[in-house]
Protein backbone atom coordinates (compact mmCIF):
# COMPACT_ATOMS: atom_id res chain seq x y z
CA UNK A 1 0.00 0.00 0.00
CA UNK A 2 1.20 3.44 -0.89
CA UNK A 3 1.66 5.95 1.91
CA UNK A 4 0.93 9.51 0.92
CA UNK A 5 1.33 12.51 3.18
CA UNK A 6 0.22 16.05 2.56
CA UNK A 7 2.24 18.48 4.68
CA UNK A 8 0.56 21.75 5.45
CA UNK A 9 -0.20 24.30 8.09
CA UNK A 10 -3.92 24.41 7.51
CA UNK A 11 -3.93 27.25 5.00
CA UNK A 12 -6.24 27.22 2.02
CA UNK A 13 -3.48 26.16 -0.38
CA UNK A 14 -2.75 23.13 1.78
CA UNK A 15 -6.41 22.14 1.84
CA UNK A 16 -6.47 22.43 -1.93
CA UNK A 17 -3.51 20.07 -2.30
CA UNK A 18 -5.14 17.58 0.07
CA UNK A 19 -8.34 17.63 -1.98
CA UNK A 20 -6.44 17.21 -5.26
CA UNK A 21 -4.48 14.29 -3.80
CA UNK A 22 -7.67 12.52 -2.73
CA UNK A 23 -9.09 13.08 -6.18
CA UNK A 24 -5.97 11.67 -7.87
CA UNK A 25 -5.94 8.56 -5.69
CA UNK A 26 -9.59 7.93 -6.31
CA UNK A 27 -9.20 8.44 -10.02
CA UNK A 28 -6.26 6.06 -10.27
CA UNK A 29 -8.04 3.57 -8.06
CA UNK A 30 -4.83 2.72 -6.21
CA UNK A 31 -4.57 1.41 -2.70
CA UNK A 32 -3.15 4.31 -0.73
CA UNK A 33 -3.43 5.88 2.69
CA UNK A 34 -3.50 9.66 2.73
CA UNK A 35 -2.41 11.46 5.85
CA UNK A 36 -2.62 15.21 6.49
CA UNK A 37 0.36 16.35 8.58
CA UNK A 38 0.18 19.72 10.31
CA UNK A 39 2.81 19.20 12.99
CA UNK A 40 5.63 21.64 12.27
CA UNK A 41 8.34 19.46 13.79
CA UNK A 42 7.38 16.63 11.47
CA UNK A 43 7.22 18.94 8.48
CA UNK A 44 10.72 20.20 9.25
CA UNK A 45 12.00 16.66 9.50
CA UNK A 46 11.22 16.19 5.82
CA UNK A 47 13.35 19.24 5.03
CA UNK A 48 10.30 21.07 3.73
CA UNK A 49 10.37 24.86 3.98
CA UNK A 50 7.42 25.85 1.91
CA UNK A 51 4.03 24.32 2.38
CA UNK A 52 2.05 22.60 1.03
CA UNK A 53 4.24 19.62 0.28
CA UNK A 54 3.54 16.13 -0.96
CA UNK A 55 5.33 13.08 0.40
CA UNK A 56 5.01 9.69 -1.26
CA UNK A 57 6.42 6.69 0.60
CA UNK A 58 8.52 9.01 2.80
CA UNK A 59 10.00 10.86 -0.17
CA UNK A 60 9.24 14.54 -0.77
CA UNK A 61 8.00 14.80 -4.35
CA UNK A 62 6.78 18.38 -4.33
CA UNK A 63 7.02 21.42 -2.07
CA UNK A 64 5.50 24.88 -2.21
CA UNK A 65 3.15 24.12 -5.07
CA UNK A 66 -0.52 23.37 -5.29
CA UNK A 67 -0.48 20.54 -7.79
CA UNK A 68 -3.52 19.66 -9.84
CA UNK A 69 -4.98 16.15 -9.55
CA UNK A 70 -3.58 15.28 -13.00
CA UNK A 71 -0.06 16.28 -11.97
CA UNK A 72 -0.31 14.22 -8.80
CA UNK A 73 -1.46 11.21 -10.79
CA UNK A 74 1.68 11.27 -12.90
CA UNK A 75 3.77 11.49 -9.72
CA UNK A 76 2.02 8.47 -8.24
CA UNK A 77 2.38 6.21 -11.23
CA UNK B 1 11.29 58.15 -22.82
CA UNK B 2 11.61 57.29 -19.14
CA UNK B 3 8.82 59.72 -18.30
CA UNK B 4 6.64 58.11 -20.95
CA UNK B 5 7.10 54.69 -19.32
CA UNK B 6 6.47 56.14 -15.89
CA UNK B 7 3.35 58.13 -16.80
CA UNK B 8 1.72 56.21 -19.61
CA UNK B 9 2.69 52.57 -19.24
CA UNK B 10 3.02 52.28 -15.47
CA UNK B 11 0.89 55.26 -14.46
CA UNK B 12 -1.70 54.60 -17.17
CA UNK B 13 -2.69 58.20 -17.72
CA UNK B 14 -4.32 57.14 -20.98
CA UNK B 15 -6.75 55.10 -18.90
CA UNK B 16 -7.69 58.14 -16.87
CA UNK B 17 -8.42 60.02 -20.10
CA UNK B 18 -10.51 57.13 -21.36
CA UNK B 19 -12.54 56.99 -18.16
CA UNK B 20 -13.15 60.75 -18.07
CA UNK B 21 -14.36 60.62 -21.69
CA UNK B 22 -16.62 57.69 -20.91
CA UNK B 23 -18.07 59.35 -17.82
CA UNK B 24 -18.66 62.66 -19.61
CA UNK B 25 -20.38 60.85 -22.43
CA UNK B 26 -22.55 59.01 -19.90
CA UNK B 27 -23.62 62.42 -18.61
CA UNK B 28 -21.57 62.44 -15.40
CA UNK B 29 -20.12 65.75 -14.30
CA UNK B 30 -16.58 64.79 -13.33
CA UNK B 31 -15.99 68.23 -11.85
CA UNK B 32 -18.61 67.48 -9.20
CA UNK B 33 -17.64 65.74 -6.01
CA UNK B 34 -19.58 62.57 -6.69
CA UNK B 35 -18.42 62.41 -10.30
CA UNK B 36 -14.84 63.01 -9.23
CA UNK B 37 -15.03 60.23 -6.67
CA UNK B 38 -16.48 57.92 -9.26
CA UNK B 39 -13.69 58.73 -11.68
CA UNK B 40 -11.01 58.21 -9.04
CA UNK B 41 -12.59 54.92 -8.00
CA UNK B 42 -12.93 53.47 -11.50
CA UNK B 43 -9.50 54.61 -12.62
CA UNK B 44 -7.72 53.34 -9.55
CA UNK B 45 -9.51 49.99 -9.36
CA UNK B 46 -8.79 49.22 -13.00
CA UNK B 47 -5.23 50.53 -12.88
CA UNK B 48 -4.25 48.71 -9.72
CA UNK B 49 -5.93 45.49 -10.83
CA UNK B 50 -4.12 45.56 -14.17
CA UNK B 51 -0.81 46.33 -12.48
CA UNK B 52 -1.39 43.61 -9.92
CA UNK B 53 -2.05 40.94 -12.51
CA UNK B 54 0.86 41.83 -14.77
CA UNK B 55 3.23 42.36 -11.85
CA UNK B 56 2.41 39.27 -9.85
CA UNK B 57 2.70 37.18 -12.97
CA UNK B 58 6.11 38.56 -13.94
CA UNK B 59 7.42 38.53 -10.40
CA UNK B 60 6.26 35.00 -9.66
CA UNK B 61 8.11 33.87 -12.75
CA UNK B 62 11.31 35.40 -11.36
CA UNK B 63 10.55 34.03 -7.90
CA UNK B 64 10.27 30.50 -9.22
CA UNK B 65 14.05 30.61 -9.59
CA UNK B 66 14.51 31.27 -5.86
CA UNK B 67 12.83 28.53 -3.85
CA UNK B 68 13.65 28.88 -0.13
CA UNK B 69 15.97 25.89 -0.34
CA UNK B 70 18.18 27.73 -2.80
CA UNK B 71 18.00 31.02 -0.87
CA UNK B 72 19.06 29.21 2.28
CA UNK B 73 22.08 27.78 0.51
CA UNK B 74 23.10 31.17 -0.84
CA UNK B 75 22.76 32.83 2.57
CA UNK B 76 24.80 30.07 4.17
CA UNK B 77 27.79 31.06 2.06
CA UNK B 78 27.99 34.54 3.57
CA UNK B 79 29.14 35.67 6.99
CA UNK B 80 28.67 38.66 9.25
CA UNK B 81 26.86 41.62 7.82
CA UNK B 82 27.23 40.16 4.34
CA UNK B 83 24.84 37.38 5.34
CA UNK B 84 22.34 39.94 6.64
CA UNK B 85 22.51 41.85 3.37
CA UNK B 86 21.98 38.65 1.40
CA UNK B 87 19.08 37.73 3.71
CA UNK B 88 17.44 41.10 3.12
CA UNK B 89 17.94 40.88 -0.65
CA UNK B 90 16.74 37.30 -0.95
CA UNK B 91 13.74 38.18 1.21
CA UNK B 92 12.57 40.34 -1.66
CA UNK B 93 12.64 37.58 -4.29
CA UNK B 94 11.86 34.36 -2.42
CA UNK B 95 8.21 33.40 -2.80
CA UNK B 96 6.81 33.50 0.67
CA UNK B 97 3.35 33.05 1.99
CA UNK B 98 2.84 33.92 5.63
CA UNK B 99 1.39 30.46 6.29
CA UNK B 100 4.82 29.04 5.40
CA UNK B 101 6.67 31.29 7.81
CA UNK B 102 7.08 28.68 10.54
CA UNK B 103 8.43 25.86 8.32
CA UNK B 104 10.71 28.44 6.74
CA UNK B 105 11.91 29.67 10.12
CA UNK B 106 12.60 26.08 11.17
CA UNK B 107 14.36 25.31 7.92
CA UNK B 108 16.68 28.30 8.34
CA UNK B 109 17.36 27.66 12.02
CA UNK B 110 17.99 23.94 11.71
CA UNK B 111 20.44 24.60 8.88
CA UNK B 112 22.45 26.72 11.28
CA UNK B 113 21.70 30.12 9.80
CA UNK B 114 22.22 32.86 12.39
CA UNK B 115 19.03 34.22 13.93
CA UNK B 116 19.84 37.73 12.73
CA UNK B 117 20.04 36.60 9.11
CA UNK B 118 16.67 34.89 9.40
CA UNK B 119 15.21 38.11 10.75
CA UNK B 120 16.78 40.24 8.02
CA UNK B 121 14.92 37.93 5.65
CA UNK B 122 11.67 38.07 7.62
CA UNK B 123 11.70 41.88 7.83
CA UNK B 124 12.47 42.58 4.20
CA UNK B 125 10.18 39.90 2.82
CA UNK B 126 6.85 41.67 3.44
CA UNK B 127 8.29 45.20 3.50
CA UNK B 128 10.05 45.34 0.17
CA UNK B 129 9.21 43.15 -2.72
CA UNK B 130 9.57 43.52 -6.44
CA UNK B 131 5.87 44.25 -6.74
CA UNK B 132 5.99 47.21 -4.40
CA UNK B 133 8.97 48.59 -6.31
CA UNK B 134 7.13 48.69 -9.64
CA UNK B 135 3.90 49.84 -8.05
CA UNK B 136 5.69 52.69 -6.29
CA UNK B 137 7.33 53.75 -9.55
CA UNK B 138 3.94 53.93 -11.22
CA UNK B 139 2.39 56.07 -8.50
CA UNK B 140 5.21 58.10 -6.99
CA UNK B 141 7.97 57.94 -9.59
CA UNK B 142 11.25 56.10 -9.64
CA UNK B 143 13.17 58.26 -7.16
CA UNK B 144 10.76 57.65 -4.30
CA UNK B 145 10.45 53.98 -5.24
CA UNK B 146 14.20 53.50 -5.18
CA UNK B 147 14.52 55.34 -1.86
CA UNK B 148 11.71 53.25 -0.37
CA UNK B 149 13.42 50.01 -1.33
CA UNK B 150 16.84 51.14 -0.13
CA UNK B 151 15.44 52.35 3.21
CA UNK B 152 13.50 49.09 3.61
CA UNK B 153 16.60 47.01 3.00
CA UNK B 154 18.57 49.12 5.47
CA UNK B 155 15.95 48.49 8.18
CA UNK B 156 16.12 44.76 7.44
CA UNK B 157 19.91 44.60 7.57
CA UNK B 158 20.28 46.74 10.70
CA UNK B 159 17.30 45.08 12.40
CA UNK B 160 18.72 41.62 11.79
CA UNK B 161 22.14 42.70 12.99
CA UNK B 162 20.72 44.11 16.22
CA UNK B 163 18.84 40.89 16.93
CA UNK B 164 22.06 39.01 16.26
CA UNK B 165 24.08 41.28 18.55
CA UNK B 166 21.80 41.03 21.58
CA UNK B 167 21.78 37.23 21.42
CA UNK B 168 18.15 36.28 21.61
CA UNK B 169 18.63 32.69 20.46
CA UNK B 170 16.98 31.45 23.65
CA UNK B 171 13.91 33.45 22.77
CA UNK B 172 13.08 31.14 19.89
CA UNK B 173 10.45 28.57 20.81
CA UNK B 174 11.94 25.25 21.83
CA UNK B 175 10.25 23.13 19.20
CA UNK B 176 12.01 25.21 16.57
CA UNK B 177 15.43 25.10 18.17
CA UNK B 178 15.13 21.36 18.62
CA UNK B 179 13.88 20.76 15.11
CA UNK B 180 15.87 18.04 13.46
CA UNK B 181 17.26 19.26 10.20
CA UNK B 182 15.65 17.39 7.38
CA UNK B 183 17.48 16.21 4.32
CA UNK B 184 18.42 18.84 1.79
CA UNK B 185 15.65 18.39 -0.69
CA UNK B 186 16.64 19.35 -4.18
CA UNK B 187 14.11 21.79 -5.56
CA UNK B 188 12.41 20.16 -8.51
CA UNK B 189 13.75 21.10 -11.92
CA UNK B 190 11.07 23.28 -13.42
CA UNK B 191 10.37 23.68 -17.10
CA UNK B 192 9.40 27.03 -18.56
CA UNK B 193 5.85 25.72 -18.67
CA UNK B 194 5.94 24.82 -14.94
CA UNK B 195 7.15 28.33 -14.14
CA UNK B 196 4.43 29.94 -16.25
CA UNK B 197 1.87 27.76 -14.55
CA UNK B 198 3.23 28.70 -11.12
CA UNK B 199 3.10 32.38 -12.10
CA UNK B 200 -0.49 32.05 -13.31
CA UNK B 201 -1.58 30.30 -10.10
CA UNK B 202 0.13 32.95 -7.98
CA UNK B 203 -1.58 35.65 -10.02
CA UNK B 204 -5.09 34.27 -9.70
CA UNK B 205 -4.53 33.37 -6.05
CA UNK B 206 -3.21 36.81 -5.16
CA UNK B 207 -5.96 38.51 -7.14
CA UNK B 208 -8.68 36.62 -5.28
CA UNK B 209 -7.06 37.35 -1.94
CA UNK B 210 -6.26 41.00 -2.55
CA UNK B 211 -9.14 42.31 -4.64
CA UNK B 212 -11.41 43.10 -1.68
CA UNK B 213 -8.56 45.11 -0.14
CA UNK B 214 -8.12 47.02 -3.38
CA UNK B 215 -11.82 47.92 -3.38
CA UNK B 216 -11.67 49.04 0.26
CA UNK B 217 -8.39 50.88 -0.27
CA UNK B 218 -9.58 52.69 -3.37
CA UNK B 219 -12.90 53.44 -1.67
CA UNK B 220 -11.11 55.11 1.23
CA UNK B 221 -8.81 56.80 -1.27
CA UNK B 222 -11.78 58.20 -3.20
CA UNK B 223 -13.29 59.42 0.04
CA UNK B 224 -10.10 61.23 1.00
CA UNK B 225 -9.65 62.48 -2.54
CA UNK B 226 -12.97 64.26 -2.82
CA UNK B 227 -14.62 64.55 0.57
CA UNK B 228 -12.05 65.18 3.24
CA UNK B 229 -10.94 68.81 3.45
CA UNK B 230 -7.34 69.47 2.60
CA UNK B 231 -6.78 71.49 5.76
CA UNK B 232 -7.68 68.47 7.87
CA UNK B 233 -5.16 66.17 6.19
CA UNK B 234 -2.57 68.94 6.34
CA UNK B 235 -3.10 69.51 10.03
CA UNK B 236 -2.80 65.85 10.93
CA UNK B 237 -0.21 64.55 8.46
CA UNK B 238 1.24 67.70 6.93
CA UNK B 239 4.16 69.92 7.78
CA UNK B 240 2.36 71.52 10.72
CA UNK B 241 2.30 68.31 12.67
CA UNK B 242 5.72 67.06 13.62
CA UNK B 243 4.15 63.90 15.07
CA UNK B 244 2.52 62.99 11.74
CA UNK B 245 5.00 60.23 10.91
CA UNK B 246 4.66 58.59 14.32
CA UNK B 247 0.90 58.77 14.16
CA UNK B 248 0.80 57.30 10.64
CA UNK B 249 3.12 54.45 11.67
CA UNK B 250 1.19 53.55 14.81
CA UNK B 251 -2.12 53.56 12.95
CA UNK B 252 -0.64 51.39 10.20
CA UNK B 253 0.97 48.70 12.38
CA UNK B 254 -2.06 46.62 13.44
CA UNK B 255 -3.72 46.93 10.04
CA UNK B 256 -3.58 44.02 7.68
CA UNK B 257 -3.62 44.87 4.03
CA UNK B 258 -1.66 44.32 0.92
CA UNK B 259 0.48 47.04 -0.63
CA UNK B 260 -1.97 47.04 -3.52
CA UNK B 261 -4.76 48.07 -1.18
CA UNK B 262 -2.65 50.63 0.68
CA UNK B 263 -1.35 52.55 -2.27
CA UNK B 264 -4.60 54.31 -3.29
CA UNK B 265 -4.93 55.64 0.27
CA UNK B 266 -1.32 56.81 0.22
CA UNK B 267 -1.81 58.45 -3.16
CA UNK B 268 -4.91 60.32 -2.03
CA UNK B 269 -3.31 61.49 1.23
CA UNK B 270 -0.27 62.79 -0.63
CA UNK B 271 -2.52 64.67 -3.04
CA UNK B 272 -4.22 66.33 -0.08
CA UNK B 273 -1.06 67.75 1.38
CA UNK B 274 0.14 64.98 3.69
CA UNK B 275 3.91 64.87 3.92
CA UNK B 276 5.72 62.20 1.94
CA UNK B 277 7.28 60.65 5.05
CA UNK B 278 3.98 60.22 6.85
CA UNK B 279 2.43 58.57 3.80
CA UNK B 280 5.28 56.15 3.17
CA UNK B 281 5.61 55.27 6.86
CA UNK B 282 1.94 54.40 6.84
CA UNK B 283 2.44 52.12 3.84
CA UNK B 284 5.49 50.43 5.29
CA UNK B 285 3.78 49.89 8.63
CA UNK B 286 0.69 48.38 7.06
CA UNK B 287 2.59 45.96 4.83
CA UNK B 288 5.34 44.95 7.26
CA UNK B 289 3.49 44.39 10.50
CA UNK B 290 -0.04 43.22 11.09
CA UNK B 291 -1.87 41.49 13.90
CA UNK B 292 -2.36 38.22 11.96
CA UNK B 293 1.30 37.97 11.00
CA UNK B 294 2.41 38.76 14.56
CA UNK B 295 0.09 36.11 15.95
CA UNK B 296 1.67 33.63 13.56
CA UNK B 297 5.21 34.69 14.39
CA UNK B 298 4.40 34.42 18.10
CA UNK B 299 4.11 30.66 17.56
CA UNK B 300 7.77 30.61 16.56
CA UNK B 301 9.33 33.08 18.95
CA UNK B 302 8.83 34.02 22.57
CA UNK B 303 7.25 37.36 23.57
CA UNK B 304 10.54 39.12 24.22
CA UNK B 305 11.95 38.48 20.76
CA UNK B 306 8.59 39.33 19.22
CA UNK B 307 8.67 42.62 21.14
CA UNK B 308 12.20 43.38 19.96
CA UNK B 309 11.17 42.59 16.38
CA UNK B 310 8.15 44.91 16.55
CA UNK B 311 10.15 47.66 18.24
CA UNK B 312 12.89 47.52 15.60
CA UNK B 313 10.38 47.67 12.77
CA UNK B 314 8.38 50.53 14.32
CA UNK B 315 11.44 52.63 15.16
CA UNK B 316 12.96 51.91 11.75
CA UNK B 317 9.78 52.88 9.91
CA UNK B 318 9.45 56.11 11.92
CA UNK B 319 13.08 57.06 11.20
CA UNK B 320 12.56 56.33 7.51
CA UNK B 321 9.46 58.54 7.58
CA UNK B 322 11.41 61.48 8.95
CA UNK B 323 14.16 60.71 6.45
CA UNK B 324 11.63 60.95 3.62
CA UNK B 325 10.29 64.21 5.01
CA UNK B 326 13.79 65.65 5.08
CA UNK B 327 14.45 64.48 1.51
CA UNK B 328 11.07 65.31 0.06
CA UNK B 329 12.26 68.30 -1.96
CA UNK B 330 14.82 66.13 -3.70
CA UNK B 331 12.44 63.23 -4.29
CA UNK B 332 9.16 64.81 -5.31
Amino acid sequence: MMKIKVLGSGCSKCEALLAATKEAVQHLGIDARIEYVTDFAQIARYGVMSTPALVVDEKVVSAGRVLKAGQIESLLK
Amino acid sequence: MWLFIQNQILGMQWLNGLISDGLIRAGVDIESRLGGSLQFFLYDVIKITLLLCVLIFAISYIQSFFPPERSRKIMGRFHGIGANIMGALLGTVTPFCSCSSIPLFMGFTSAGLPLGVTFSFLISSPMVDLGSLVLLISIFGYKIAAAYVVFGLIIAVIGGSIIERIHLENEVEDFIRQAVAGPDIEPAELTVWDRLEFARDQMTGTFKKVFPYILIGVGIGALIHNWIPETMVETVLGSQNQWGVILATLVGVPMYADIFGTIPIAEALLGKGALLGAVLSFMMAVTTLSLPSLILLRKAVKPKLLGVFVAICVVGIILVGYGFNALRYVLL
